[in-house]
């Protein structure tokens, strides 16, 4: 299929004339003036792009790098203090300018889109049902009601809603959160569009999910015939899904191209670098991570020449005169000429502007013509830190002592509902008996997509009391038989760190105090603390005038080095680790997985790792346990798991995950999962995965009934370290 | 369900038995009816003064365990006692009940739906000229305490008839004393008389109003949801209206319905300064005249207002929020 | 909280500019906001006044002019006098000056107490939660007015009005401490609550060092309306000589005696009224102010 537009691309470019682009953005610039003095905000600037129908271009950028800002902007959707300018096209009628009641005529008919938060994009006092009526009748007045109605449930079963009847009349908040997305894909396919945009579709949607939706939008897309614009972050969900990419930085496309030209032949060091920080689960060398170093510039106050030339490596001193343009590689001009002045059509706000077939790669970088000569690789111009190995590698695991080891572990907990009359109606059984255990200097990753209970056990082990069923002893100890004082000598051995950099500092409290509370409240003397805390702020890697600062004026990677730092305060032997990376740019998190790894090895420290992203699991873990509703399915040493895994549900979720490789990813074939995740109040008999496996079809009736009435144990498969709780647990080669 | 709400209204019946008994207990170690007796002319001897106040059971030498236990035995059974004068309680209460209901239906349902247009349309033009006027107006009546608007505009009344030369606002009773009519005149009478109060309470609901409604617009007026419907092909205006207002309106109704309940005790001071005989006026007359079973009856349905109120917001919420709803 | 509590400043700490803190980072967003400046231009103009005024006015406090009933303002009378030959000038400033301390001390202690309530409620949750609430229900259940009316004859004497002050703030901390709890119990769930209480800092610490603090924004703006509340309550219950009694005067009493000279003698309601409104007007501009400047969850904020 990807072959195939890929094609239509090719000929369409050797014809331009043939097909006008259905979406023209010409020069597009967004700026928020600023309040109360505050200097204005330049979100978007001067970006320029054509799709033509059953097209798909792919703009990716970080956060911050005005990809949704332009998007909401050409479908009139931004509010009314933002100051646009530039030409923004449809089927070659300028849409910029006008007038509300005239372009919610297009909207929804000929533009529309699908956002990115499901969950609060559904008005939530309305049945999805009518709400997607709506979306049709809106722009079919003369249509009745019934009607309506009927076409809604038709396009409910169209991107596979199970009971579409019946579901018409739930409620958004009744729908999970892959459910509401397959809603706004409905709405947004209703009334057959010829341009789809899509914002982030699938980035609050775990990884099974993540490939139900991009297959539905495929199918979108086939159903429809639009040209789809796909926003995102993400580097492997646009791989396998665009024919053209447009990579954005600080308000500003950097770098555009075919998808091939952009991923195999990068020409901008920002895109070189972000395709070599994104840990990649496809290859077996697992060496450093590049990181970028620094931050994006803040968008209302740039610096005068290249954005990204505080950052780059290679950066020349004519790097900060003037903004390169957006320019076919050699044709930017020389220093010399920038140096002289020369550099009218360079100048900044006058991006190239690229003709509707226009394929050709164009990168904004003086340097791209020397990148392509010397050809360059991500490799040759980051400087890659040098992670030392750690002693305790020379040791068998089996020699080495146990920081930490969870058997039978159970916790449930009421399951709630109503929030008025507030009243129990069942169990949740987040976890349901789960064994593993942790050696020093290990790293053991545990993941699952939401709801799986991976974070009710790091919130039971770190409780330090005694569970619901089963035990955990941590160093040696049993929970169970800790006394007060003995609990809390024993977290000075187990600290942890958090997902969300904002909320695991507290904002009122500065660097200082916050890497002197657990100090403090470990008794430590003043001079003690003082010195600790500077010694912290140096291990990762914050300089000393960081102490007086409070979090909010730190970004999202060093306010996690700082929740590190805090965490390592105490010298403890196992850190717990919830999804440390997970709310960070992926730029930002190549630097903080270095970090981790070179404290482990430094310090000896065990990680238990909890996370979704298996890409960073396999860069980073010795050994994984794969959870599913309460239970763990398949554990085994990072290697043999991601080489063979044996349990169907590991198979799906590693088959499900995008790799930044567009050939590779055309080529694969993925696993999708049937339905959601089953409610942990009421898990399925038998086998939990049972509901959505894609081997259970396949099976013989008295294999099914052992799978339906027999719940497997987790036995040991492909010989070593490896186990799963399969019943046909089976050999297979994995990405 | 049942059994919840059971349980819920069992809690609140516990609290309004604790919160009368209390108020009750409060007034009948404070109050002192022997003077109201003592201060008559001629002054009755002490021994009537004690017969008097054994019929009442207000007799400050029985003891005070004994006293709350009659009165308790009697509102068990539904009756308050008798006023201090002899009057039944129970009776006049329902009669001041109706009074202050009256006024305040009107006021709130008045007050309550200007509030809550002008506070949408605020939020919708936020920062624009009306918005900046409502907020003044609105923040300007909320720090004028109800006594001072209502004195105010009786104050304006009066200079009005006077100016006028004729009674063209009534500002005293519920209706002219003696008054006699067709059912329709008596009636437009008793509007006539209804009109200033009804003004006052509403002025100041208005503002509250306003205020809350604007807040909770703000709250859902760039929501996610309201660009999911312009991104389907609504107008703004139209999504704003249909999605936006719908949805900040539950919050506010809840409101509503727990000010109407806070209200019985809030118009007291409409219903004094303009000469209203309602359960507001009747506590403070009753506290004057040291009427313990007074005291303790308005105490009882004041917290029954407030508890039905609140449980009633709660139902509402419920109701017409589907994400609370079980 | 012992001394260790205090953030030693570091020995080896290398001299760098001092780092803009919050605090003046609020007071500068405060002070952009025009609503506050005004208001509290007023509010210290009011103070001066009813500091200074019963000073400077030439009578005291309750004093009679025998010579002076009922008269219009003059010269030696800037506001009038009632009946019995006090000036109005003089009662009301030294009116205000009550009706502000009884304002301030509500305030004071109903916040405090409503965020030491809300606040353990909601992070224990389960019994204690269960009972404190309980109580916060009775304590709204509860008719106020009725008994604040009935204990009004404990108001009179010295420091009577202060037992005034303790029951309006016995019946105001309820919905805030509801508020506060409700606060608590998502701050309950942030990551850096959950790293004190895993690194061993114990509950009441946790309350005192890390949720008060990350709430007192609110707070200080939920105060600046209970001021406004409590006043506003006060001059109620003193319109019908319910408040405070003679010989202390608060800003209600004046206006009640004046209140039936309204159409007759317009000096004598006119001036305290205007007070009191002034008054109100500029706490709730501060506290608006200061909430929409501080509650990050306000999007009534960039004015």
């Amino acid at each position: 299929m990807s072959t195939n537009t890929v094609a239509t691309a090719e000929a369409a470019s050797a014809e331009p004339a043939e097909e006008a682009p259905v979406l023209e953005v010409t020069d597009l610039a967004v700026t928020f003036p600023g309040l109360n003095g505050n200097p204005d905000v330049h979100a978007v600037r001067g970006v320029s792009y054509a799709v033509r129908r059953g097209e798909v271009l792919g703009i990716v950028g970080e956060s911050g790098s005005g990809k949704s800002v332009s998007s909401m902007a050409a479908m009139g959707l931004l509010p009314d203090h933002a100051r646009i300018t530039g030409s923004v096209r449809l089927h070659g009628e300028e849409i910029l300018g006008l007038d509300d009641r005239a372009m919610a005529r297009r909207r929804g008919r000929v533009i529309s889109m699908v956002f990115q938060d499901p969950l609060s994009g559904l008005t939530p006092v309305y049945t999805v049902g009518d709400q997607l009526a709506e979306a049709v009748l809106i722009h079919a007045p003369r249509m009745s009601g019934a009607a309506a109605r009927a076409r809604a449930v038709e396009l409910l079963d169209l991107v596979g809603i199970p009971n579409a009847e019946q579901r018409y009349r739930s409620f958004p908040h009744e729908f999970s959160g892959g459910m509401r997305q397959r809603v706004m894909i409905a709405m947004a396919m209703a009334n057959n569009p010829d341009v789809i945009i899509c914002d982030e579709p699938t980035t609050a949607l775990d990884v099974t999910i993540q490939a139900q939706i991009l297959d539905l939008l495929r199918t979108a897309r086939r159903e429809t015939g639009a040209a789809i614009v796909m926003i995102t972050h993400d580097l492997g969900v646009v791989a396998g899904f665009v024919d053209r990419v447009l990579v954005m930085y600080a308000g500003r496309p950097v770098e555009t191209g075919t998808v091939d030209d952009v991923y195999y032949r990068s020409r901008m060091p920002y895109t070189m670098g972000l395709l070599g920080a994104v840990p990649r689960m496809d290859l077996a060398d697992q060496s450093a991570l590049v990181p970028i170093q620094g931050t994006p510039p803040s968008l209302s106050d740039l610096p005068p020449g290249c954005p990204f030339a505080p950052r780059c490596p290679i950066a020349q001193p004519e790097c900060e005169l003037t903004e390169p343009a957006l320019l076919a590689i050699g044709d930017q001009p020389s220093g010399a000429e920038i140096r002289a002045g020369d550099a009218e059509g360079a100048g900044a706000g006058t991006a190239g502007t690229p003709g509707a077939a226009d394929t050709t790669q164009r990168v904004a970088c003086v340097r791209s013509g020397e990148i392509t000569d010397q050809g360059w690789t991500a490799q040759d111009i980051y400087p890659v830190p040098d992670i030392p190995a750690s002693p305790l590698a020379e040791v068998p695991r089996e020699e080495r002592p146990e920081v930490l080891r969870v058997s039978d572990l159970v916790k449930h907990h009421p399951l709630t509902r109503g929030a008025v009359f507030k009243r129990r109606v069942g169990t949740v059984y987040a976890v349901d008996g789960i064994d593993f255990d942790i050696r020093e200097g290990e790293t053991l990753a545990l993941v699952g997509e939401s709801g799986c209970g991976k974070s009710s056990t790091l919130m039971e082990i770190m409780g330090l009391e005694a569970p619901q069923r089963g035990s955990v002893s941590v160093m040696g100890r049993d929970t169970a038989t800790l006394g007060r004082s003995d609990r809390f000598a024993l977290r000075r051995d187990m600290q942890v760190v958090f997902q969300d950099p904002m909320s695991s500092l507290d904002p009122r409290m500065t660097v200082f105090d916050i890497l002197a509370e657990p100090l403090r409240t470990h008794g430590r003397p003043a001079a003690e603390v003082t010195r600790r805390v500077y010694e912290l702020i140096d291990l990762v890697g914050l300089n000393t005038e960081h102490a007086t600062r409070f979090p909010a004026q730190f970004s999202g990677g060093q306010r996690q080095r700082v929740g590190i730092a805090r965490a390592l305060a105490l010298e403890p032997r196992l850190l717990v680790l919830d999804e440390p990376v997970s709310a960070l740019d992926v730029s930002i998190q190549a630097g903080v997985v270095n970090l981790l790894q070179e404290l482990q090895a430094r310090l000896g420290l065990a990680y238990l790792f909890v996370a979704h992203d298996l890409s960073v699991v396999r860069h980073i873990a010795d050994r994984v346990a794969v959870m599913y509703l309460g239970r763990i399915v398949e554990i085994g040493d990072t290697a043999s798991l991601y080489a063979r895994p044996a349990h169907p549900y590991t198979q799906a979720l590693l088959s499900a995950i995008p790799l930044p490789d567009p050939e590779k990813e055309r080529a694969r074939t993925h696993i999708v999962l049937r339905g959601d995740l089953p409610s942990p109040a009421d898990p399925p008999s038998g086998c939990r995965f049972r509901t959505r496996c894609h081997k259970f079809p396949t099976l013989s009736a008295p294999d099914q009934e052992r799978c339906t009435t027999v719940e497997p144990r987790v036995a040991a498969t492909n010989g070593g370290d490896q186990a799963a709780a399969c019943h046909f647990a089976e050999r297979r080669t994995g990405v | 369900m049942g059994k919840f709400l059971a349980r819920r209204l069992l809690n609140y019946v516990v609290l309004v038995f604790l919160a009368t008994s209390f108020a009750y207990l409060l007034a009948a170690t404070n109050l002192y009816p022997r003077g109201y007796f003592e201060q008559m002319q001629p002054p009755p001897t002490p021994e009537a003064v004690n017969a008097q106040l054994d019929a009442l059971n207000l007799n400050d030498q029985t003891p005070l365990a004994q006293r709350y236990t009659t009165w308790l035995g009697g509102v068990l059974q539904g009756d308050f006692g008798r006023t201090i004068q002899g009057g039944d309680v129970t009776d006049q209460m329902w009669m001041k009940a109706g009074v202050t209901l009256r006024l305040i239906t009107v006021a709130t349902l008045l007050g309550s739906a200007i509030g809550i247009a002008v506070g949408a349309y605020a939020a919708v033009r936020q920062y624009r000229r009306f918005d900046k006027a409502a907020t003044g107006v609105s923040f300007f009546v909320l720090s004028v305490p109800t006594v001072v608007i209502a004195l105010v505009v009786q104050v304006l009344a009066v200079a009005i008839n006077d100016g006028l030369g004729f009674q063209l606002l009534r500002y005293s009773g519920e209706y002219s004393a003696g008054f006699d009519g067709a059912w329709w005149e008596l009636l437009g009478n008793r509007i006539h008389h209804a009109i200033l109060p009804t003004f006052v309470l509403a002025v100041a609901l208005f503002a509250a109003f306003a205020r809350y409604q604007r807040n909770m617009m703000l709250d859902v007026l760039n929501a996610d949801f309201v660009r999911t419907a312009m991104a389907k092909g609504l107008t703004r205006r139209r999504a704003l209206l249909r999605h936006a207002l719908r949805t900040a309106l539950i919050p506010t109704i809840t409101y509503f319905t727990f000010t109407f309940g806070a209200l019985v005790s809030g118009a007291t001071f409409t219903e004094k300064i303009y000469g209203w005989h309602g359960m507001g006026a009747w506590l403070i007359d009753s506290i004057f005249r040291q009427d313990v079973h007074v005291v303790a009856a308005v105490s009882w349905f004041m917290a029954v207002t407030i508890m039905a109120a609140s449980f009633l917001s709660d139902i509402l919420y419920a109701w017409l929020d589907p994400r609370v709803r079980v | 909280m012992s001394t260790i509590e205090k953030s030693t400043e570091p020995a080896e700490a290398p001299t760098v500019p001092p780092a803009p803190n919050r605090l003046r980072d609020v007071t500068r967003q405060l002070l952009a906001t025009r609503r506050v400046l005004v208001g509290i231009g007023i509010l210290a103009l009011l103070a001066v006044l009813a500091f200074v005024g019963p000073l400077v006015s030439g009578w005291e406090v309750g004093q009679r002019d025998f010579g002076a009933l009922l008269e219009e303002p003059s010269a030696d009378h800037w506001m009038g006098t009632n009946r019995t030959g006090q000036d109005i000038f003089t009662q009301s400033t030294a009116g205000l000056q009550k009706s502000l301390l009884i304002g301030l001390l509500v305030a004071l202690l109903s916040t405090g107490v409503a965020a030491l309530v809300g606040a353990f409620a909601g992070y224990f949750g389960g019994v204690t939660d269960k009972a404190l609430m309980w109580v916060a229900d009775l304590a709204l259940v509860l008719p106020s007015f009725v008994i604040l009316a009935i204990l009004s004859k404990h108001f009179v004497g010295q420091g009577g009005w202060l037992v005034l002050v303790i029951l309006l703030a016995a019946f105001s901390w309820m919905v805030t401490s509801k508020m506060v709890r409700g606060l608590t119990i998502s701050l309950r769930e942030r990551e850096y609550i959950h790293a004190a209480r895993f690194m061993g800092v114990p509950p009441h610490r946790i309350i005192l060092r890390h949720i008060l603090p990350n709430m007192s924004s609110l707070l200080i703006a939920d105060a600046t309306i209970m001021v406004s509340a409590a006043v506003i309550g006060e001059t109620a219950l003193s319109y019908f000589g319910l408040g405070v009694q003679s010989p202390d005067i608060s800003l209600g009493v004046v206006i009640a005696a004046g209140s039936s000279f309204a159409t007759t003698a317009p000096w004598m309601f006119a001036f305290p009224t205007v007070l009191l409104v002034l008054m109100v007007l500029a706490v709730n501009m501060i506290g608006d102010g200061l909430r929409d400047a501080l509650d990050p969850m306000s999007t009534s904020r960039r004015s």
